[in-house]
């Protein structure tokens, strides 16, 4: 297998693996604190390889979600959507902080897909979410660091293998 | 290494442009309107469920594989109590299953008195939750039967203890269920004691009902039970839904609010029933035939439902 697939094998793989730890099963107490995994893995790559991610991409993988959980159409691509415009503009910048800078900023990204997935449900006519609602941005500011290692490890392992 | 052909400026718009963003936003609001409206998601679902009901399978299969480990390595002990209960309500069952099978067999000759054409028997099919978890906010389970195994969209899904939810989305061999505490679903009740008539709505949580609008002339107590009205043609008659735990006035005064604990054990998964058979169309009952002694077999010609429509 050379570089190119393997990187390539990481990159949906990860994608793919988002969709099934959405979908996976947890306590009641643990659900509120489940991380919307979909966004903090596409903050990564849109991070580190800028090249492969825009727009596009968020919309037809928002669109996948949307068709997995079967909500509402359109709902995940158009916070994804905002999510990578906003992450894609401040990228320079975002890229050279530290970690914990980082999660912060993680953090207040997460709260913005919060706002918007509220806003959109509001205009659906749905009643007002409880405020275990607000706890997802927290789960995902706290699991970004070891995410951001993980994949940055299998990354730079893939590199090693093949110099 | 890729990142060194990187030349974004570093306070620039960078290469997504702004226009770019509006139009795929303005796509996906279109997108959401038209689904809001014509539910379009259902088919696109329809057409992606050879993708999307493996994936919900192999979600499941770490929490299934748990829960074979747990019953696997279940210490002698407590099966044999298990057992020993199971046996003693199997007893208790069969009982009572005694006791009504006459009282069955008695209705069926009034019935047959009254010449009524159908009977009001249900027909249920067993079904498993699958273990997945779309949205922690939706109450919404998935149940692994589909349109394949004859579900359709608004069957009711009952336990052994009482009425769960409907069905609200359907594919080939699987469909999810709404369950009653989700904070859109409504269902109509009465209170066993005194046939009091009300409606009963999720509060979002999984251990409560909220009835709101009770008069507050109303004779209802704590600890009353709920069982559905049929009301609406949604639900079955007659099922447990609830018991009311608490009492108070509502903000304007006008009407007692009261909670309630459903009976259901929505927070477990396992095995329930879905209920086939709608009960009758909503509508005035069709006109009823004289009553007399039962005619001969062959002289009663299927009277067409006249009044079901409305």
């Amino acid at each position: 297998m050379n570089r190119a697939r393997a990187n390539a094998l990481l990159f949906w793989g990860s994608f793919a693996l988002c969709y099934l730890l959405q979908l996976m099963p947890l306590p009641q107490v643990l659900l509120p604190f489940k991380p919307y995994w979909l966004a903090l893995v596409l903050v990564y790559w849109a991070l580190e390889t800028p090249e492969r991610v825009g727009l596009g991409l968020a919309f037809a993988l928002g669109l996948a979600g949307d068709a997995i959980s079967g909500e509402l159409l359109g709902e995940q691509a158009l916070r994804l959507c905002i999510l990578c415009f906003i992450l894609l503009r401040f990228r320079s910048r975002l890229r050279f902080f530290p970690m914990w800078q980082q999660s912060l900023a993680v953090f207040a990204l997460l709260l913005n897909d919060r706002i918007v997935l509220l806003m959109i449900r509001a205009c659906a006519g749905e009643p007002t979410p409880p405020p275990a609602f607000w706890l997802e941005p927290f789960a995902g500011m706290l699991m970004w660091p070891w995410m951001f290692l993980l994949l940055d490890d299998l990354r730079a392992r893939l590199r090693v293998h093949e110099s | 290494m890729a990142i060194s052909s990187d030349s974004t400026p570093l306070f620039a718009p960078g290469a997504s442009s702004t226009l770019r963003l509006i139009g795929y936003l303005a796509l996906a609001i279109v997108l959401m309107v038209a689904d809001h409206r014509g539910g379009y998601l259902e088919r696109v679902r329809w057409t992606l469920s050879i993708a999307i009901e493996p994936l919900y399978r192999l979600a499941a299969l770490p929490a299934q594989l748990a829960q074979a480990g747990r019953l696997a390595l279940a210490d002698r002990e407590e099966l044999t109590r298990q057992n020993e209960d199971l046996g003693r309500r199997l007893m208790m069952a069969e009982a009572k299953l005694n006791q009504l099978s006459t009282v069955h067999e008695q209705n069926q000759r009034l019935k047959e008195l009254l010449d009524v054409q159908r009977s009001l028997g249900i027909g249920v099919q067993l079904a498993k939750i699958i273990d997945v978890d779309t949205d922690p906010f939706r109450h919404r389970v998935v149940l692994n039967v589909g349109a394949n195994q004859g579900v359709g969209i608004g069957q009711a899904v009952v336990d052994a203890r009482g009425i769960m939810g409907q069905v609200v989305g359907l594919l080939p061999n699987t469909c999810t269920v709404m369950l009653i505490t989700d904070p859109t679903h409504a269902l109509p009740v009465t209170v066993e004691r005194t046939g009091q008539r009300t409606i009963a709505r999720g509060a979002g949580a999984l251990d409560t009902l909220e009835l709101p609008q009770i008069p507050v002339s109303a004779d209802v107590k704590v600890g009353d039970r709920l069982v559905s009205s049929g009301l609406g043609g949604h639900f079955p008659a007659g099922f447990p839904v609830g018991t009311i735990r608490a009492i108070s006035n509502d903000v304007t005064g006008m009407f007692a609010a009261a909670t309630a604990t459903p009976s259901a054990a929505l927070d477990r998964s396992g095995d329930v029933l879905v209920v086939h058979e709608l009960v009758d169309p909503i509508g005035p009952p069709e006109a009823a035939t004289p009553s007399g002694p039962p005619a001969p077999a062959a002289s009663s010609p299927v009277v067409p439902a006249k009044g079901g429509k409305s």
